[in-house]
C-alpha cells in the first residue's frame, strides 16, 4: 500500500498490465522489470482466467496461452515474489477475475499476495457489495482493494466507492475508459481523463484511466485529467508478436517509454527516490 | 424460504460483473419490479402464450412408456408428461424469451443478443424479436453451430444473425463470455436475453418467473386429472430454466419430490460431463455464485453431453441453494442413457424429445423405484418434457440406427 500512495505521491502514474505466464511465468517477470526500467510506477500482474469475459481477443488468448504454460492464481503468487525480490519500490497490483481468488479461499489468497509483496487487488467482476469479504481479508494482511468504475456508473456507485475506502485501504479507483472490453480502439482518452478528474473530486481518491490507452498521445490525454494511465493490451499485442525473448523485452520497454513520455508530457513528476 | 440478500438463493447468486454492467443489472431490476409484475405486461404476455404459444401445453399420460419403464407397474403408477415440445418453436424456451423480449421492447432498448447452446433459445429469441421488430444476434459456439444445424437456419430465416464462437470449447460457456462482451459494450441500446435461470441478479429470478407458467398449468392439470398431487416431479437441468419452471409451483409441497437431471456425458467419474451440481464445486461464472466445474487452480473447466442445451459448466444458483437445503435433489444421465430413453419414449408414445428432455426420461424408473419402495405403493411421476427432438434429428440417426 504505501508504495502505491508514494507512487501517486511522486506524480502521474503509468501502470503497465501483463498477463502472466504468457509467454512464461520467468519471462513475466522480466517482461515486468523491463516495464519499471522504462518507467512504470505500478504494474499490473494479471492471474490468467479461463473466462475473461471483461476482456478482448488479444488478452483472451494471452489468458489461454498463460494457461496452457502453468499460469494462474499461483504462479501469479510466485512471479509477484520475484518481481518484489527484484524491485522493492514498484507498486505491485494483483489483477484478475474472482473464481481463482473465491476457490484458494479468500483469507488465504489475500494473506499469500501480503506475503509475495502484492500492495493491492484488483477483481474485474467483483463488484463493490459483493466484496465485502476479500476487501476485510486483505485489509487484514495490509493491501488494498483497487475499485472500478464505468462510463456508466451513476452517484449510488461513487458512493459505494467511498463505503470501501471508509472500510479498508483503497489506494486508487480505476476509471474504465468506455463500455467495452480491454483492447477496444475507441477510447476518448481526453474525455475518460477529464470525468476522472470529475470522479477524483467526488471520492477523494487517485483514480487512473485504462482500456484502450495504447499510445504516448493518449496517455498524455489521459494523464491530463486523471492521476494516471494503465496499459494492458497494446503491451500485451507487443509481447505476443515478439519472436524472441529480447524481441519482447525491447519492444515492452519501446512502449513503456513512449507511453511514460505521454503520462509525463501531461505533467513530469518529481524524481524517483 | 430464505432470509438472503436481494438477489440471493442462500448463498448462492449475486451480481459478479464487471463495473460497467452494474447500472444494467439495476435497470433491469427496477423494469422487472414495475414492469414484469405490472397488468399492461402480464395481459400482453400472457395473452401471446395462449394465442402464439400454444399455452397451455397438455399434460398427458403416457401410459405405454410407463410400461416400457416399469413392466410390471409395483412402481410406477401414473406417468404423466408436460409438453414443453409442443411450444411454438418447440421448448418452453419461447416462455422466457417472449417475456423479455418484450421486456425490452418496453424498457427502450433497440437491439437484442442472446447465448444459445441447443440452438432452442436462439430460435426463442429470434422469432420473439421477429414479432416484436427488433434486431436480434444470437452467440453460438462453433461446435454447436455444426450439431444443431437446423436451428442455426430456422434463427437465419428469422432474420437473426449467429454469430459463430471459436473461443474456449465453442459450446454454450463461451457463447455467453462473447454475449456479455458484446452487452458490456453496447450496455447502453442493448437488451441481453439471457435464455436460462443463470447469470447476474435479477436474471436468475426473472427467468424463472417467466418459467413459472410450466408448473402452474402442470399443478392444476395434476390435480385435475389424477385429484392428487404427484409423488415427484422430474426435469433436466442445464442452466435449470426449465426446471425451475415446473418446480416452483410445487416447492411449497413438501411430499412432491423433485429431482433434477443433469448431463453425466461419458460418466461422471470422467472428465467429460455436465454435471455441475453433482460433481462440481461452488465457485463464481457468469455472474453468479452457484456450483461450477472448475479445477483447483479455478480455472472453469469444459463440459461435455451429447445434447448442447446441457453442455455447460454452470448453473443457476437457485438450484445450487435446492440442493444445499435438500428441498431437491439431483441426479445424471449418461449419453446413452439418454440416447436409449429417447429410443423408448419415441417408440412407446410417438414423441421424439430432445436430447435435453431425455436425461430426465432416462431416470424416471429409478426415481419411481425408490419412492415406491419408501412409500409401500407405486407412485405418480410428472416428467418435464421441455422439447422435442427435429433439432437432435442427426444426432438421434446417426447414434440409433
Ligand atoms: C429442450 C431443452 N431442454 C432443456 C434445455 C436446458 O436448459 P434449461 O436447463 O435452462 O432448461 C435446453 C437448452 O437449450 C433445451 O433446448
Amino acid at each position: 500500500m504505501k508504495r502505491l500512495e508514494a507512487a501517486f505521491d511522486r506524480g502521474k502514474v503509468l501502470v503497465a498490465y501483463l498477463c502472466v505466464g504468457d509467454p512464461s511465468v520467468d519471462e513475466s517477470v522480466e517482461l515486468a522489470r523491463s516495464c519499471v526500467r522504462a518507467g512504470a510506477d505500478v504494474i499490473e500482474l494479471g492471474v490468467p482466467f479461463s473466462d475473461p469475459t471483461a476482456d478482448g481477443p488479444a488478452i483472451a488468448r494471452a489468458s489461454q496461452r498463460a494457461i496452457a504454460a502453468g499460469g494462474g492464481l499461483a504462479a501469479t503468487l510466485r512471479a509477484a515474489r520475484a518481481l518484489r525480490a527484484a524491485e522493492p519500490h514498484v507498486g505491485i497490483v494483483l489483477f484478475g477475475y474472482y473464481n481463482p481468488l473465491f476457490v484458494r479461499g479468500e483469507e488465504r489468497a489475500a494473506k499469500e499476495a501480503a506475503e509475495s509483496g502484492v500492495d493491492a487487488l484488483l477483481v474485474v467482476d467483483l463488484p463493490i457489495e459483493e466484496s465485502s469479504a476479500l476487501r476485510h481479508a486483505a485489509a487484514a494482511h495490509g493491501v488494498g482493494f483497487v475499485p472500478l468504475l464505468a462510463p456508466t456508473s451513476r452517484g449510488d456507485r461513487i458512493g459505494a466507492v467511498r463505503v470501501a475506502a471508509a472500510e479498508g485501504p483503497v489506494p486508487f479507483v480505476y476509471y474504465v475508459s468506455v463500455t467495452g472490453v480491454t483492447g477496444t480502439t475507441a477510447t476518448d482518452a481526453g474525455k475518460a481523463g477529464a470525468r476522472a478528474a470529475e470522479l477524483r473530486a467526488a471520492v477523494g481518491l487517485p483514480v487512473v484511466v485504462g482500456f484502450g490507452i495504447d499510445s504516448r498521445e493518449k496517455a498524455r490525454g489521459a494523464a491530463l485529467g486523471a492521476d494516471g494511465a494503465v496499459a494492458g493490451t497494446a503491451l500485451v499485442r507487443a509481447i505476443e508478436e515478439g519472436r524472441a525473448p529480447a524481441a519482447r523485452a525491447e519492444a515492452v520497454e519501446k512502449l513503456v517509454r513512449e507511453l511514460r513520455a505521454g503520462v509525463d508530457e501531461a505533467r513530469p513528476r518529481a524524481s524517483a527516490s | 424460504m430464505s432470509k438472503s440478500p436481494v438477489g440471493y438463493y442462500g448463498p448462492f447468486g449475486g451480481r459478479f460483473v464487471a463495473e460497467t454492467l452494474i447500472p444494467a443489472l439495476d435497470e433491469l431490476a427496477e423494469a422487472f419490479g414495475t414492469i414484469v409484475r405490472g397488468e399492461a405486461f402480464q395481459d400482453e404476455w400472457r395473452g401471446l402464450l395462449a394465442r402464439y404459444v400454444g399455452r397451455p401445453t397438455p399434460l398427458g399420460e403416457a401410459r405405454r412408456l410407463a410400461r416400457a419403464i416399469d413392466p410390471e407397474g409395483r412402481a410406477l403408477g401414473k406417468l404423466w408428461l408436460k409438453r414443453e415440445d409442443l411450444c411454438h418453436t418447440g421448448a418452453h424456451k419461447i416462455n422466457n424469451a417472449l417475456g423479455q423480449v418484450l421486456l425490452a421492447k418496453l424498457m427502450g432498448k433497440t437491439r437484442v443478443i442472446a447465448e444459445t447452446g441447443a440452438g432452442q433459445h436462439g430460435v426463442a429469441t429470434a422469432t420473439a424479436c421477429a414479432l416484436f421488430g427488433l434486431p436480434c444476434d444470437v452467440f453460438m459456439g462453433s461446435e454447436d453451430v455444426k450439431r444443431q444445424a437446423p436451428n442455426v437456419g430456422r434463427m437465419k430465416l428469422l432474420g437473426a444473425r449467429v454469430i459463430p464462437v471459436e473461443s474456449g470449447s465453442r459450446t454454450l460457456k463461451d457463447a455467453m463470455n462473447e454475449a456479455l462482451r458484446d452487452w458490456v459494450t453496447n450496455v447502453r441500446t442493448t437488451y441481453y436475453c439471457i435464455g436460462s435461470a443463470a447469470g447476474p441478479h435479477p436474471y436468475p429470478e426473472l427467468v424463472a418467473t417467466l418459467q413459472s407458467v410450466i408448473g402452474e398449468e402442470a399443478r392444476q392439470q395434476v390435480l385435475d386429472q389424477q385429484r392428487a398431487l404427484p409423488d415427484a416431479v422430474i426435469a433436466c437441468v442445464g442452466g435449470g430454466s426449465n426446471a425451475i419452471g415446473i418446480f416452483r409451483a410445487f416447492l411449497p409441497d413438501a411430499q412432491v419430490a423433485l429431482v433434477g437431471v443433469e448431463a453425466a456425458g461419458e460418466g461422471v467419474q470422467t472428465t467429460r460431463h455436465a454435471a455441475t451440481l453433482g460433481a462440481g464445486r461452488v465457485g463464481v461464472l457468469h455472474g453468479s455464485k452457484s456450483y461450477v466445474l472448475c479445477d483447483d487452480a479455478g480455472q472453469i473447466q469444459e463440459a461435455h453431453s451429447i445434447s448442447a442445451g446441457l453442455d455447460y459448466p454452470g448453473v443457476g444458483p437457485e438450484h445450487s441453494w435446492l440442493k444445499e437445503n435438500g428441498r431437491a435433489r439431483y441426479l445424471s444421465a449418461t449419453d446413452d442413457e439418454a440416447l436409449a430413453a429417447a429410443a423408448l419414449i419415441a417408440r412407446s408414445e410417438g414423441i421424439i424429445p430432445a436430447l435435453e428432455s431425455s436425461h430426465a426420461i432416462a431416470r424416471i424408473g429409478d426415481v419411481a423405484r425408490e419412492l415406491a419402495a419408501a412409500r409401500g405403493s407405486p407412485v405418480s411421476v410428472v416428467l418435464g418434457l421441455s422439447g422435442r427432438g427435429d433439432k437432435d434429428l442427426s444426432t438421434l440417426l446417426a447414434r440409433l440406427t
